[in-house]
């Protein structure tokens, strides 16, 4: 069972796939810390949303390139909301999108430090309180890219890959202690990311002929942050209007 | 160090081992970690105890060179 007052922790939760994942992990009774890069209002707006409904939140800047952000983040998120931090969802993601034989090494180092890198030093900084407490929740989002080719996104690609390696190898080292590890895959999800990009041929290549929306994203995450997701671990959830099967 | 360094260490060692779901009854100064089925997990738990309880770092070459009960202790208490 979760412990009282955990506090879940969201990268990149000012806007778009992260912002109704940390709505929907308050609802589910989390205090839930999100952070943000540069929207500092955004994510204060999320906050707001959230208390409005019940639940404790708290913005915190959290720049998952710098590489000594991780325990000091995890500290902040523990104090603002007075609790162990024993959830954290890597979500924080970018893209720079460039055919192989073109992908510059900043477009590379970018794309790898912020989606793989930022989650690698995170997960194992929080893992140390989630072992000791023998329960932790790890959700990392992925991507259909990654176990699917898409091209123009090698730099992208390589990384949820990576991600999704780096979630199945780490579950297994801590799931005699109560902590799950596990990755969401979407597909195209109707956020600032994929903003231009959801044209009809796009729309068309998708078996259920639409994007997903941000929250169909956050209630695959919910349900792994719980109790109830408890066996499950390692896993990688797709949710991708059948794009992958 | 003292002996009463050495006995907090103890029971902050043994106390770690059944935490991680040794029988105390098995748990001894010269019991080998093999034995109690410690393996990587357990110690890499223990590293982090050592350091929150004795501002004691272990490296995984000092992890390594621990075949008892005994010889964690030794190495944490000599550091304090
Ligand atoms: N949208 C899709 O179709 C789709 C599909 C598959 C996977 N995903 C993955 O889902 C996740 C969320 O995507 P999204 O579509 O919601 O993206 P988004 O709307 O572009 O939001 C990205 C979020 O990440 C934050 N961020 C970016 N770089 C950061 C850094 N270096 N340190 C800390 N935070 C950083 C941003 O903070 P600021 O607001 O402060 O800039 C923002 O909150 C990403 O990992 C993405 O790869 C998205």
């Amino acid at each position: 069972m979760r412990p009282e007052r955990a506090v879940i922790l969201v990268t990149g939760g000012s806007r778009g796939i992260g912002a109704a994942t940390a709505q929907a992990l308050a609802a589910d009774g989390w205090a839930v810390a999100l952070t943000y890069r540069t929207n500092s209002d955004a994510a204060a707006q999320v906050v707001s949303l959230i208390e409005a409904e019940g639940g404790a939140a708290a913005a915190l800047m959290l720049d998952v390139t710098d590489p000594d952000s991780a325990d000091a983040v995890l500290e902040q998120a523990s104090k603002a909301l007075d609790g162990p931090v024993l959830g954290l969802i890597n979500n924080a993601g970018v893209r720079a999108d460039d055919l192989a034989v073109s992908l510059d090494d900043d477009a590379w180092d970018s794309v790898l430090e912020t989606n793989l890198t930022g989650a690698f030093r995170l997960t194992r900084s929080a893992l140390r309180g989630m072992i000791r407490a023998r329960y932790g929740r790890v959700v990392n989002i992925a991507s259909v890219v990654g176990p699917r080719a898409n091209a123009g996104q090698a730099n992208y690609a390589a990384a949820k890959a990576g991600l999704i390696g780096f979630t199945k190898t780490a579950a297994v080292e801590v799931a005699r202690r109560g902590v799950t590890i596990n990755a969401v895959a979407p597909g195209f999800v109707r956020t600032d990311m994929t903003d231009g990009v959801l044209d009809d041929a796009v729309l068309a290549a998708i078996p259920a002929r639409r994007a997903g929306e941000p929250q169909e994203v956050a209630a695959c995450v919910s349900f792994l942050a719980s109790d109830a997701a408890a066996y499950v671990t390692g896993s990688t959830l797709f949710v991708d209007g059948g794009m992958s099967a | 160090m003292t002996t009463e360094t050495n006995e907090k260490v103890q029971k902050v060692v043994f106390d770690a081992l059944e935490s991680f779901g040794v029988e105390s009854a098995g748990i001894s100064l010269e019991a080998s970690l093999e034995s109690l089925d410690i393996d990587s997990l357990d110690m890499a738990e223990l590293s982090q105890i050592a350091d929150e309880e004795f501002g004691v770092a272990l490296k995984s070459d000092d992890v390594k060179s621990i075949k008892t009960v005994g010889d964690a202790i030794d190495l944490i208490a000599g550091r304090i």
